[in-house]
């Protein structure tokens, strides 16, 4: 008897290795052709030019022991991190707390504050998010001001015009920000108002300070608010830094919160209205929650694009993170090491904004997929 | 309608409208006037003089970079510096924004590459310039790299006799216009060349059309060009060129570009470059899918697709945005104050204001260029914009 | 009705405040407890800080001088750094009472700043620092070269002036600050560093190599620096004036800090009687404790003390310059106290 006959599959044929995993991707990404695989040969050798060297010097020839300039002129193939450790106090928080290494502790707990506040606001499922933003956004400052002033807490006074470094260059971005939304919101209304003469004012006043370069307003600052206002009023270098900043960073933010007031569709205003709500309670309970919610992107980016911004106080004479670094490296006991006081400072500069500019992308794509969906 | 129903005027939308903006426009102008009161008054409780009156005055220190506008120390005046910081600010702006449009282009369109690290790369340069505030790049290129990394002017590296690069800058030859009919000849073979580039780009789209295939006209046209041009230069000698030259400090003759005007148009291009290339990114994403697909079906290879189908679509969503980075290099541009290039700020609103003390003039005058600056490229931008929206339609 | 009462309130306090008032400085400085005084802050010998953090230098010791005359405590000053360009306004606006940042008198600056110049604690004249490699023994061979200079100031002046009369080249490079002038200089991008000859002497200790750079033999101007203060206040001049002057005084008497005591218990000379307020107490008609001069001897010193300790660390010797006393060869001079 013949066997029957029993159909037995057998196991699909594995794809040809071509086709799968680390060699398929690697034949579309980098070999897909011969001008392919030229550009990808030419950019491993640009990184191979370019790579080794940074690390060698950066990382792996590096001085970080010792406390003065011998140990960098031992090896001068290294980058010299002992410098920025030597003078780190002093670029972060400036000429007073660098002085004073027993009063670190009050700028460094004010940064921890408001991390956990952010982590808390960036994080997706906390409660009270509102209540914390606020809390953030308004009672956060003073709460920090008075910690790392220090007066009102009995603490020996730091005075602002001692602050210096990151801590100086992030207080005036935060300050600049704080205060400019308010007067942002304001103004982006007033731009979209009905009423001429506030319309007009509104964008005379957005347009002479976006046309403006920022240092030209930091001069003005500096040099002309003494005569605009009485002599009585005090104000120090830093405060009318503030002020300039604030001035030209309302302007901006003017346009951020307009992007998001004309992004509310007509339906929103016209319910609004159908219900008999006047402007403020309309513009307040209907319009601004939502546009504000749609402007957070670019919010986030004008503050970035404020933050690095803020370098230019350094032409007025300011300690920011960038002059600090800059004196520093010029001081006798570290003259000549500025390249590697700049590779610093951009560093933070850059793990800031480079983080804001992660979060605001991440919550542009939510907000995107949810108008999707 | 009884009487009772009808609106009280307090509550009538208009007349509140019109009560608002009285208000809000009485606030503004009080606040003008005090600010103005007080500045008055200051001035004169001070003692500070102001006013226009030092225009005329000559202006008592030197400039050193003015290449179109003659400047002769101890005899210009001070509005003549004006015009000259002008002048300089266009300059680095006008360099800077042909610079940046090409790098950021370029960075653009490799950030979409299909090979996994030419995109990788274009993204890190990106991430990393646009990232760092523009003043520290202009200082670290100044400062920490050309400075100390170019040689002196004795040792400067130099390019066939004619081209020098050292740490004061970069030198180039200066053409200068013979006597006789050299010049003329030039002109005329420039001219004759351009027809012959035309006319052959003609005869070949032509030829295309009647015969499916596209002789290489742009090429004859360039090729015929160049000949002209080369045989009226052996032939005529119609310019000459003045290179630079090793002096006692310097190197002399030639066009000048000082290390402080290279430093600042590096900076600035790299800087600007990372958010055009964001822009050509975003632009060239806008276009839909099915527009690659069809140029493909097409048989177009990338680049064709690109410059031929992708681009030109995406240029509509590039170009506004793109308009507003070339403004803000100009804005950026003031920051030569840190590297000492005499543009408007630095030599308007810094070297004379610190001579003058007229700071409330000079400021004045300074916003105003920049305000007059960007009102203008706002208007052009609207136009743009509306004609774009209309040819869509 | 709630917000018309408000803006009328606000505009009433704003409009009173609106008024511009600068009362008399020395009222206005007793009253705040310290005295203001407007420095450069980065200038080693004439106002940086020093390794405790303290501002030191001929001109923030001036400033301690004239806390010490007022309040008889030294250390009630409060130092603004200024920039070049801030200086004039930082004074006439009132954010300073006393400018004391190495600014060279001119006519200009007198007659249209609102300012008044009141004595010099420092006669300084322009020079040039070349590098030696350049070979360079007179600012006479510098035609065609590249000159680093701090922009906007009188030195930038003085500069073209001198090429222009000399008819030579030059191309300026203007830095806003002194640190980056000397950076330029020391990286290459310039020839040639001009500055006060004190101030390149300060530079020259700074560069990477010393001993590569000299200053040379010419000084092309005069810049006499000293304190400023605002026009308008007579009597707060004086008392900047004469407090200066009591530092000549007691220099050309003998007087400092180590002896003050000493000669205030048992001098005859009248003029140190007077000086020291033993006499005919001259404080009053300034409007000060008798005491004010030995208080800003006792605590700061004698002008021979202030350059000693500030000046001569840079290198430049005062035997011999123009800032000695008018009775050893200088010109410094200062009229009595009677």
């Amino acid at each position: 008897m013949a066997e029957p006959l029993v159909f037995e599959q057998k196991p699909s044929r594995l794809p040809p290795v071509s086709e799968i995993g680390a060699w398929k991707w690697a034949r579309q990404n980098l070999f897909g052709s011969v001008t392919n695989t030229g550009i990808t040969l030419v950019c491993l050798y640009l990184l191979y030019l370019l790579v080794p060297p940074a690390v060698q010097w950066a990382l792996l020839d590096a001085n970080l022991s010792g406390t003065d300039r011998s140990v960098c002129q031992a090896n001068p193939d290294g980058a010299c991190w002992t410098f920025i450790k030597v003078r780190f106090v002093q670029i972060m928080f400036g000429l007073y707390f660098g002085s004073h290494p027993d009063e670190v502790w009050r700028p460094v707990l004010g940064f921890a504050i408001l991390g956990c506040l952010l982590f808390w606001l960036v994080w997706p499922s906390t409660p009270h998010k509102a209540k914390v933003g606020l809390f953030t956004l308004f009672g956060f400052p003073l709460l920090a001001y008075a910690l790392i002033q220090g007066e009102w807490f009995g603490l020996p006074a730091a005075p602002t015009n001692e602050w210096g470094g990151f801590l100086l260059t992030f207080t005036l971005a935060s300050v600049g920000i704080v205060v400019s939304l308010p007067l942002g919101i304001a103004l982006a209304l007033g731009r979209r108002s009905d009423l001429p003469i506030i319309r007009a004012l509104s964008i005379a006043y957005i347009e002479l300070w976006r046309g403006a370069p920022l240092i030209t307003i930091l001069f003005m600052a500096s040099v002309m608010l003494p005569l605009f206002f009485s002599a009585e009023l005090d104000f120090n270098k830093v405060l009318r830094a503030m002020i300039g900043i604030t001035l030209f960073e309302s302007a901006y933010m003017a346009e951020a919160v307009r992007g998001g007031l004309q992004a509310i569709p007509r339906g929103q205003y016209e319910a609004a209205d159908s219900l008999g709500l006047g402007y403020w309670k309309k513009m307040i309970l209907i319009i601004l929650p939502q546009s504000l919610k749609i402007s957070i992107p670019s919010i986030v980016n004008t503050f970035m694009s404020l933050f690095k911004d803020t370098s230019l106080v350094a032409i007025i004479g300011l300690l920011d993170l960038l002059n600090m670094a800059q004196t520093a490296s010029r001081s006798l006991e570290w003259k000549g090491y500025d390249f590697e006081a700049y590779v610093f400072a951009a560093f933070i500069f850059w793990m800031c904004t480079y983080s804001m500019s992660r979060y605001s992308r991440s919550v542009e794509r939510k907000l995107d997929t949810s108008k999707r969906g | 309608m009884n009487r009772k129903s009808r609106i009280p005027a307090y509550r009538n939308p208009a007349i509140r409208g019109i009560a608002a903006q009285a208000v809000v426009l009485g606030l503004v102008l009080w606040a003008l006037l005090t600010i103005f009161n007080n500045t008055v008054g200051n001035l004169r409780a001070r003692g500070i003089q102001t006013g226009f009156d030092f225009f005329d005055q000559v202006a008592p220190f030197a400039v050193g970079f003015s290449p179109f506008i003659d400047f002769r120390l101890g005899e210009s005046p001070y509005w003549l510096v004006f015009l000259i910081g002008i002048q300089n600010t266009i300059i680095i702006s006008v360099l800077g924004i042909v610079a940046a449009t090409l790098l950021g282009f370029l960075i653009g369109v490799l950030r979409l590459s299909p090979n996994f690290f030419l995109s990788r790369l274009a993204l890190i340069y990106i991430e990393t310039f646009r990232n760092i505030p523009v003043l520290l790049q202009i200082m670290f290129w100044n400062f920490a790299v050309f400075l100390p990394l170019l040689p002196l002017p004795k040792e400067s590296l130099g390019l066939g006799g004619a081209f020098f690069l050292n740490n004061r800058g970069l030198y180039i030859p200066r053409p200068l216009v013979t006597e006789g009919i050299g010049p003329w000849a030039l002109l005329i073979a420039v001219i004759l060349g351009l027809i012959a580039i035309f006319a052959l780009q003609r005869w070949a789209k032509k030829q295309q059309y009647l015969t499916g295939l596209k002789p290489p006209g742009l090429l004859y046209g360039l090729l015929f060009a160049v000949g002209v041009i080369t045989l009226v230069f052996l032939l005529f000698e119609p310019l000459k060129f003045e290179t630079p030259e090793l002096g006692r400090f310097n190197l002399t003759g030639g066009i000048q570009f000082p290390l402080p005007l290279f430093s600042l148009w590096f900076a600035l291009t790299t800087y600007t470059a990372s958010f055009i290339a964001e822009n050509v990114r975003g632009g060239i994403l806008s276009v839909s899918r099915g527009q690659t697909e069809a140029a493909q079906s097409l048989g177009l290879r990338r680049a064709p697709m690109l410059r031929l189908v992708i681009i030109p679509q995406a240029m509509r969503v590039i170009i506004p945005p793109t308009i507003s980075q070339y403004l803000n290099l100009t804005k950026n541009s003031s920051l030569a104050v840190a590297v000492a290039y005499e543009e408007l700020v630095n030599l308007w609103a810094g070297i004379a204001l610190n001579q003058t003390g007229q700071a409330l003039v000079i400021i004045a005058m300074t916003i105003g260029v920049y305000v007059a600056l960007s009102l203008l490229t706002s208007a052009v931008l609207n136009l743009y914009n509306r004609r774009v929206q209309m040819v869509e339609r | 009705m709630r917000i018309l009462k408000f803006a009328t309130g606000a505009m009433a306090a704003l409009s009173l405040a609106a008024v511009p008032a600068l009362g008399a400085t020395l009222d206005d400085v007793k009253a705040r407890g310290n005295l203001k005084c407007g420095i450069d802050g980065g200038l080693p010998g004439f106002s940086a800080p020093n390794d405790k953090g303290l501002m030191v230098g001929i001109d923030a010791d001036f400033c301690s001088a004239l806390a010490a005359a007022i309040f008889g405590d030294k250390t009630k000053v409060k130092f603004t750094n200024l920039t070049a360009k801030e200086r004039f306004t930082a004074l006439t606006s009132g954010e300073i009472d006393l400018l004391s940042r190495n600014t060279t008198a001119t006519l200009t600056r007198d007659a249209t700043l609102g300012i008044d110049f009141t004595y010099y604690n420092y006669i300084d004249g322009q020079g040039f620092l070349v590098k030696k490699t350049l070979g360079v023994s007179s600012a006479k061979d510098l035609n065609g070269a590249n000159v680093c200079v701090q922009a906007g100031t009188t030195t930038e002046l003085n500069l073209a002036d001198y090429f222009r009369v000399n008819s030579m080249q030059f191309k300026p490079i203007g830095y806003e600050t002194s640190v980056q002038t000397r950076e330029g200089f020391d990286g290459g991008a310039c020839d040639v560093l001009t500055s006060d000859k004190s101030q390149l002497a300060a530079i020259r200790t700074e560069l990477k190599q010393p001993d590569g750079a000299v200053i040379l033999p010419e000084t092309i101007s005069k810049e006499p620096l000293g304190p400023v203060v605002r026009q308008g206040d007579p009597q707060w001049g004086d008392i900047v004036r004469w407090t200066l002057f009591a530092l000549i005084n007691a220099d050309e008497l003998g007087v400092s800090s180590a002896n003050v005591d000493e000669m205030k218990a048992k001098s005859t000379n009248p003029d140190i009687r007077r000086l020291l307020g033993v006499e005919d107490k001259m404080g009053e008609n300034l409007g000060l404790p008798p005491g004010w001069a030995y208080e800003a001897i006792k605590q700061v010193g004698n002008y021979d003390e202030l350059y000693k300790r500030n000046i001569e660390p840079l290198g430049l010797k005062r035997e011999g310059s123009v800032n000695a006393l008018w009775t050893k060869g200088g010109v410094l001079y200062a009229p009595p106290l009677r």
